[in-house]
């Protein structure tokens, strides 16, 4: 800053011949130049490369591409042209749809308390520093597992089923907030935890009147956002790990009965669905901030 | 009702009321959350207790079983190959899906798109794809392209593609809308707009988007894979089946580090670009 106020206007015209960069051809280059330019264009170059590198060593099992693709088309259009219903009911595919929604409601509901305290635990300005490194390594190590995994390893203990699909979601689900809330934590302003700290208030104070009711509009947008995400993982866990509800019901019509009709009014429905939650949660976040 | 109560009574309004409503609004929500809560747990079956009892179970058998023994470790080149086939593939996915998303997406921004009703349709697309499960695309490709690399590619890149194309509507729209006004006041034209005011404007928010992306990219392919028969996720799939736990453990762990060392690199690529 002190610098820039330094008054130069005898040198402005060499200054300007410094900074000013030209081609070969005496043009003046133009263009920001940024520190971070050289890094974007590597990115982007090794991005690539990986792409095309995995192209051109994918194991295609010499498949007929074009034909594949057109008997796609034709099945999108069946799928999505003539839904019907046929081993499954209206009332059933609702009772599924439910149930999908009761799954992401409970995984969501446990992974936020969870979350709330483990947050609590990790947030670098009001706990403490090696234990919040702990946990934090700890919840990496959560989230990198694939919730269909943490599923599979947790029916083994608890046997396929809602227990199962309930707690390997909230798993998940405990170890993304965790580190959703812990960031909206921290990024609070530290001048109000000191003054409260200097006035004497407990850590639970502290919490309670300082840094959850700041943060609040943050953890509800997050939560939605999870709940969203766990009811598509609920769609799938149904689908893979044989969890029950509207994913089952989509595994069923498809690997099962082969009626790719049936999969197509059942997508529909969790479409419709989806963007309902979509809108729903849009509102509460609305009211929320 | 009682807001009204509050505004008729004589006593003004002082910060115990301030308090008293906090503690109403936090009470209610609280019991909504618990009313939620059982409802949800009634129509799942989902028994409380055993949920609880599991996890301290689960804790103990990963303990005992997931363990790489000797038969594991002599999977290692196996495993380790499917590892590369599944990050090569999230790469490949979510760059074909960030190109195309992204020139899609210039149709449906405020700034840049080239009608309303135009830009609309590009929303509508968008939401298509992304809503629409990748466990539907994954079942509905099983049957054109049977078990390939082709299905889980095509299934991942549907939803990679819808939303990615949301967010870089969202993305350009808050980033590079004064660039564009100032660009488009000098006269320039449609392409230089793209190429020297959104682009540079919004590429490190894009780069950050496409690492976020190739990390969920890989966790989804896991579960298509299972689902599909097809990458790591069939080879976990298939040793979990045999009761080989051993070799199960060694994909997760492998897993795990592949997803930790692609967040690093992410968060390090992040601090030089933002």
């Amino acid at each position: 800053m002190s610098e820039l106020a330094v008054p130069v206007t005898g040198s402005l015209s060499l200054d300007l011949h410094k900074h000013m960069k030209k081609n070969r051809g005496g043009k003046i280059k133009i263009g920001a130049q940024s520190k971070s330019g050289p890094a974007v264009k590597m990115t982007l170059l090794v991005l690539l490369g990986l792409t095309i590198f995995g192209f051109l060593t994918f194991d295609y099992k010499g498949i007929d591409f074009a034909g594949a693709v057109s008997a796609t088309m034709n099945n999108v259009q069946v799928v999505f042209g003539q839904p019907h219903l046929k081993y499954n009911t209206l009332p059933g595919a609702m009772h599924g749809l439910l149930v999908t929604f009761a799954l992401g409601v409970l995984s969501t509901i446990i992974g936020a308390s969870i979350a709330l305290f483990g947050a609590l635990l990790c947030a670098r300005n009001i706990a403490n520093a090696r234990v919040a490194t702990l946990v934090k390594g700890f919840v990496a190590f959560i989230r990198a597992v694939p919730t269909i995994l943490w599923v599979l390893i947790f029916a083994v203990a608890a046997g396929l089923g809602s227990v199962a699909a309930v707690v390997g979601l909230s798993f998940h689900s405990a170890a993304y907030l965790i580190k959703a809330y812990s960031e909206s934590f921290e990024e609070m302003d530290s001048g109000t935890i000191e003054a409260l700290k200097a006035s004497g208030a407990s850590y639970w104070q502290i919490v309670f009147q300082a840094v959850l009711p700041a943060s609040i509009s943050y953890m509800t947008a997050w939560t939605f956002l999870r709940f969203e995400i766990n009811f598509a993982n609920a769609i799938a866990m149904g689908a893979a790990a044989g969890a029950g509800g509207i994913g089952y019901d989509l595994f069923m019509a498809g690997s099962f009965y082969f009626d790719l009709r049936e999969l197509g009014f059942i997508t529909y429905i969790v479409v419709a669905a989806v963007i309902l939650l979509e809108i729903v949660a849009t509102k509460v976040k609305a009211k929320v901030r | 009702m009682s807001g009204e109560r509050a505004e008729k009574s004589p006593r003004p309004e002082n910060q115990t009321s301030v308090f008293v409503k906090r503690k109403r609004t936090f009470t209610l929500a609280f019991l909504a959350v618990a009313a939620l809560f059982v409802i949800s747990a009634l129509v799942t079956d989902y028994n409380v207790i055993a949920g609880f009892e599991s996890i301290p179970k689960a804790v103990v058998w990963i303990v005992k079983n997931l363990v790489p023994d000797e038969r594991a470790w002599s999977r290692l080149p196996n495993i380790l190959a499917k590892l590369a086939e599944t990050a090569l593939l999230s790469v490949a996915v979510t760059v074909c899906a960030a190109v195309c998303a992204f020139f899609f997406g210039l149709l449906g921004t405020r700034t840049t798109k080239i009608n309303p009703w135009i830009g609309r349709g590009v929303r509508i697309v968008a939401s298509f794809f992304r809503n629409v499960p990748d466990v539907v695309w994954a079942i509905l490709l099983l049957f054109s392209f049977g078990q390939n690399i082709l299905t889980g590619f095509f299934a991942l890149f549907f939803v990679t593609f819808g939303l990615l194309t949301r967010t870089f509507i969202e993305t350009i729209d808050e980033v590079s809308a004064d660039c564009v006004e100032a660009l488009q006041a000098t006269g320039a034209t449609y392409m230089q707009t793209v190429f020297q005011g959104i682009i540079p404007s919004s590429i490190a928010e894009i780069i950050s988007w496409i690492l976020y992306m190739i990390e969920t990219n890989i966790r989804s392919s896991t579960l298509i894979g299972v689902l599909t028969a097809t990458g790591i996720g069939y080879l976990f799939d298939l040793y979990y089946k045999r009761l080989d736990y051993g070799s199960a453990s060694l994909v997760v762990v492998s897993i795990v580090v592949l997803v930790i060392a692609i967040e690093l690199v992410s968060n390090q690529i992040r601090k030089v670009i933002m």
